[in-house]
């Protein structure tokens, strides 16, 4: 009688473990699945967001350095404009056409962040929005910064530097700049606005107006809605409201983020 | 599979656990290095662009 009972529990406990090594191991495969998984998610939406939005603001400072270096070689007087930033001076400035994939302007939000600068690069592919030194796009059938009709971006909402990731916490009457070689262009935000994917209405030079002539200069600004999602877009409005040449320097409400390029 | 590995080790508990922290660091910068941007390359984001 003693002999089975001694023999059984240890055949039982033999095979248990056998068992119990097989469940260990997929367990700890999956486990480790998990972990792998969550580690990439914290990369892409923390880690590699921070990076690239680093990268790109510093893209965009090289680019501000070089447009001062370039004015002061250049013979142009660094004065003020005759009678003062009121005076008229008439319509702006307004680039040609620019190669694509090449940065050509920055985007200064205060809203945003103080030290909020991105720079803007031709055409909206993947080679633009994906990139840790360029990150937002000009739609490039749409107008030029301070140009008659409608400039109109797109860039991510969350990872790759997230440029619009708080574009839904602008208000109306928020300034929204635009630098370029000539000088910085002043739009104020007018509204947001939920559209499909397929809303090409929205960059226009008249949004959602097809055919009809341009009379008024805008900026629009295009990426994902909600977070995360394809689902829709959030488009943002802002009106031209007036330009500062180079030679006037930076208007007084960005002056802190054009001069920290100026200062090195 | 990971109590093989700890077995696997060489030395007392101590030069154990700071293998497999280095084994553990080693890691995680040939993810952030090579196999996550990979992977981001390989996966589809959201558009962000109006089209269509």
């Amino acid at each position: 009688m003693s002999e089975p009972t001694t023999e059984r529990p240890r055949a039982l406990r033999r095979r248990a473990r056998k068992r119990l090594n097989l469940v260990g191991i997929f367990g700890e495969l999956f486990i480790t699945a998990g972990v792998l998984i969550l580690l990439f998610l914290g990369w892409q939406l923390w880690f590699n967001d921070i990076v690239f939005g680093n990268s790109q603001r510093n893209s965009a400072e090289e680019l501000s350095t070089q447009w001062e270096q370039d004015f002061e070689q250049s013979d142009e007087p660094t004065e003020a404009a005759p009678g003062g930033a009121e005076a008229d001076l008439g319509d702006p400035v307004v680039l040609g056409d620019v190669a694509e994939n090449a940065k050509f302007a920055n985007l200064i939000i205060p809203r945003l962040g103080s030290d909020y600068k991105r720079p803007v690069a031709e055409g909206v592919g993947n080679s633009v929005l994906n990139n840790a030194n360029l990150g937002t796009g000009h739609y490039e059938s749409s107008a030029m910064p301070g140009g008659m009709g409608n400039f109109a971006l797109a860039s991510h909402r969350t990872a790759y530097g997230g440029s619009f990731h708080n574009i839904h916490e602008l208000i109306v009457g928020d300034s929204i700049f635009v630098e370029t070689e000539d000088g910085w262009y002043k739009y104020i935000f007018r509204g947001l606005e939920y559209v499909k994917p397929s809303g090409v209405g929205v960059i226009l030079p008249v949004p959602q107006q097809p055919g009809v002539e341009a009379t008024e200069r805008l900026i629009t600004l295009t990426t994902c809605n909600p977070f995360l999602s394809s689902a829709e877009r959030i488009i943002a409005y802002g009106v031209y409201d007036s330009w500062y040449p180079r030679a006037g320097g930076p208007p007084a409400e960005i002056a802190g983020v054009a001069s920290a390029a100026a200062a090195r | 599979m990971y109590i093989a590995l700890w077995r696997a080790l060489p030395g007392p508990v101590w030069l154990r656990i700071l293998l497999l922290v280095l084994l553990a660091a080693v890691l995680l910068t040939a993810l952030v290095l090579w196999v996550f941007p990979l992977i981001d390359s390989l996966t589809v984001q959201p558009d962000v662009t109006v089209e269509e």
